[in-house]
């Protein structure tokens, strides 16, 4: 069965819903069938959350198997590695820079790793690691991270240009589409 | 027109299509967006909040006695609640269809126990449905309404928290509105099952069984997909989804309408193949009657009881079964020590400052569940026992009565306690105890998405309405010690709760401060630590709050999570923590 799996990882409250539903309306735009799974209850405690999606003529399983992801979209960096057995072998790794202490470490009782990147690159093969606050705050607003980091995911799909615009017009506020779609061009053009 | 929704806007999508005119539930994770997602319909249907699972059982069985189709949701633990009136109901059946709509939570993401609610089906001797997906829960919904009103029973639908949660293209239909006539029909013979009576309807709820066997052998839930006839594997719910992907060349049996038993079409579909395999997440529910019917077949020899089925496990499955050993996944060492991310109490939340207070007291605390449950981690670590909904108050008064020498304290949230825990007080001064019992106010159901409740003044359909008090409550029931704190005041929290503790007679405190999550006009400029002034002496880390970091020796606040709440300043000696007097940036 020829389907294509993706995984966004991150923190609770981050947005992965909505980077979430961006992709799968993308993707029945583009005429496929669609299945799609997202953590709900605990996210917005700052826990760890991971929303897995699945494309194709026919899908049946909302889950993605270890391994079975050709994209995994992380917007943490611990969240990457906490996920990274998700990723296929040659599957392309979009990471953020980003880093929010979980309070096992805020309190003192475990470390965060200082060596991150290292191992960002060790770990994942097809690394891009994408600076996404940085450049949305050059585009004008800090709040387009997500949609610059989804940019630079959608390089490992399949998926038009015009699936993923019209896709982010009809889920975004009509106020923010324009901005978010260039942050989304940014990220597809790095 | 195809719209992708989760299985639970699905369900109350199905509801609407239906004819479903009365709605009602308590939240509890995965099953609240049903109700949530069901408000989108209300001109066509009434819905409410009910303080608790049985309650809203109740409400709904009586719409349904008179006419009316209406639906219930819940967790499966809030079936447990709800199980006294759902047995009976099945003797007196309905007359509007009648669907409990009950969330499993295999894995438990966020529940204290893993039930199959499958055997509530059978112990109450009523149908269950078990979509797969979306579509399914949609679907199911009509069929279930069909099935409730022909045989006159309660139809369970049951999901799990990945088909609550996950998401698939759903056709969208016009809703199909019921024509029986809104009236309740006096016949105590059936709605008053009185001894004579009882058994009477005992015998027909026995013979209707076997009718529901035969409607379920029958039933366009179910259906029979012919692979290379060799294996044949009979997948219920979820789990076909599963087997669909890691077996595409087995011949497969989907079961929607899994209890009553489809004998037949079991029978036939064992027939036509060489080997039969259920696979069902948790019990063995199908695969002992199956076995019983004489029908060889394997399940949880190779399939797991406990936990949640998943593309990977069942692939496990397929290796085992053809005589392999699923390979152990290696741990690469640069994931192998990664910090965790558990949830935890936001930073702000009011319930911090009464499990900080608490921790100056050699207490025992019995507690219950709630956003208030994660005191339970470290370093706050102040609660002693989770059982279930209200028993964080009834618990204290049994360690009392037990003879335990120390001060219990009881806790609960504010919609626990209208959940079940009145109930509990009532029972502490009746029977002459001296609990302490603390009801942690946030005014919301905040764990489950802040639904509302019947003391937070608004109902599910957001109109204002009588908001009940706690304290009047607890005058009510003959407890004469009632306090109202505001836990943010940390030393006054815990002078309140050294005179309470020591009162030797039963005290209620009501803790109260709206979830910070949801009152955000609560969030004032955020607090700084100057760093001449800290001595690291650590106590403030002691609050557990996720704002402030200790890093490099240091300890910082996070102004873009802190929320001024201030309880961090009130802990610190060295009076290193202030406020910022500038606007936090954005």
């Amino acid at each position: 069965m020829n389907i294509t799996s993706i995984v966004l990882a991150g923190v609770g409250g981050q947005g992965i819903l909505l980077a979430s539903r961006i992709t799968s309306r993308a993707s029945v735009l583009a005429g496929y069938d669609v299945k799609l799974n997202e953590v709900h209850g605990m996210a917005q405690r700052g826990g760890s959350v991971i929303a897995q999606i699945r494309y194709g003529k026919e899908v049946y399983s909302p889950l993605v198997c270890k391994g079975g992801a050709r994209v995994l979209m992380a917007l943490e960096q611990v969240e990457a590695l906490r996920y990274a057995d998700y990723l296929a072998p040659e599957g392309l790794a979009t990471v953020s820079d980003q880093t929010i202490l979980p309070v096992t470490v805020s309190s003192g009782k475990a470390v965060y790793p200082s060596d991150i990147y290292a191992r960002l690159q060790r770990v994942f093969r097809n690394l891009q690691y994408i600076p996404a606050a940085d450049i949305a705050a050059e585009l004008g607003n800090s709040r387009a991270a997500n949609t610059v980091l989804l940019g630079a995911m959608s390089k490992g799909l399949d998926l038009e240009t015009d699936c993923w615009h019209q896709a982010i017009a009809e889920c975004l506020k009509p106020a923010t589409t324009d901005m978010n779609i260039q942050a989304f061009n940014r990220g597809r053009n790095i | 027109m195809k719209k992708i929704l989760t299985g639970n806007e699905a369900i109350a999508r199905g509801a609407y299509e239906a004819g479903i005119t009365v709605a009602t539930g308590y939240p509890g994770t995965p099953s609240t967006e049903i109700l949530e997602s069901a408000t989108a319909y209300r001109d066509s249907m009434y819905l409410e909040w009910s303080p608790n699972e049985k309650v809203a059982f109740e409400v709904a069985a009586a719409a349904s006695m008179t006419g009316a189709r209406s639906i219930v949701t819940m967790k499966h633990v809030g079936l447990n609640v709800a199980a006294d009136p759902l047995m009976t109901f099945s003797y007196t059946g309905a007359v509007g269809g009648f669907i409990a709509c009950v969330a499993d939570d295999p894995g438990q993401h966020s529940s204290q126990n893993e039930q199959d609610t499958r055997h509530y089906a059978r112990f109450a001797k009523i149908p269950v449905l078990e979509p797969a997906s979306s579509q399914d829960a949609s679907d199911f919904m009509k069929y279930g309404i069909e099935l409730s009103e022909k045989f006159s029973v309660p139809v369970i639908l049951r999901t799990t928290t990945r088909v609550s949660h996950s998401s698939g293209l759903v056709e969208l239909k016009d809703r199909i509105d019921s024509l029986k006539p809104l009236a309740f029909e006096k016949n105590p013979q059936r709605f008053t099952p009185l001894p004579a009576w009882g058994r009477i309807l005992r015998r027909q709820v026995e013979e209707r069984l076997s009718l529901l066997g035969k409607e379920a052998s029958q039933s366009p839930m179910n259906r029979i997909e012919r692979g290379n006839g060799k294996l044949g594997i009979i997948a219920p719910g979820i789990a076909y989804l599963y087997v669909k992907e890691a077996f595409p060349e087995a011949s497969v049996l989907k079961l929607g309408f899994s209890y009553p038993f489809p004998d037949d079409l079991i029978r036939e579909f064992a027939d036509g193949v060489e080997q039969v395999l259920v696979v069902e997440e948790l019990e063995n529910f199908l695969e002992d009657h199956i076995r019983a019917m004489g029908i060889p077949c394997e399940g949880k020899k190779y399939v797991p009881v406990c936990g949640e089925l998943d593309p990977q496990t069942v692939r496990n499955v397929k290796i085992r079964l053809e005589g392999g050993e699923p390979e152990t996944p290696v741990t690469l060492p640069e994931v192998s020590d990664l910090p965790a991310r558990p949830p935890m109490l936001c930073a702000g939340c009011p319930h911090r400052g009464i499990f900080y207070a608490l921790g100056k007291f050699d207490v025992i605390v019995t507690g219950d569940i709630g956003c208030y449950s994660l005191g339970v981690f470290p370093p706050l670590s102040r609660i002693d026992t989770i059982l279930c909904m209200g028993g964080g108050i009834s618990m204290a008064h049994g360690m009392e009565k037990a003879g335990e020498k120390r001060s219990v304290v009881g806790i609960v949230g504010d919609s626990t306690f209208f959940h079940s825990g009145i109930t509990g007080l009532l029972d502490i001064v009746y029977n002459k105890g001296k609990s302490t019992i603390i009801v942690v106010d946030n005014r919301t159901t905040a764990m489950t998405g802040h639904q509302d409740h019947p003391g937070t003044g608004r109902t599910l359909m957001n109109e204002p309405t009588y908001a009940a008090s706690i304290e009047e409550l607890g005058r009510a029931c003959g407890i004469r010690r009632i306090v109202t704190i505001n836990p943010y005041d940390l030393e006054n929290t815990i002078d309140v709760l050294r005179d309470e503790l020591s009162a030797g007679e039963p005290s209620l405190i009501v803790s109260r401060a709206p979830c910070i999550l949801k009152e955000k006009s609560g969030i004032g400029l955020p607090f700084t630590v100057d760093q001449d002034k800290c001595r690291q002496c650590k106590a403030c880390l002691k609050l557990g709050c996720p704002a402030i970091e200790f890093r490099e020796d240091e300890v910082r606040i996070n102004t873009k999570l802190c929320t001024g709440c201030g309880m961090c300043a009130q802990t610190c000696r060295f009076a290193a923590i202030t406020r910022q007097n500038e606007e936090r940036k954005a």
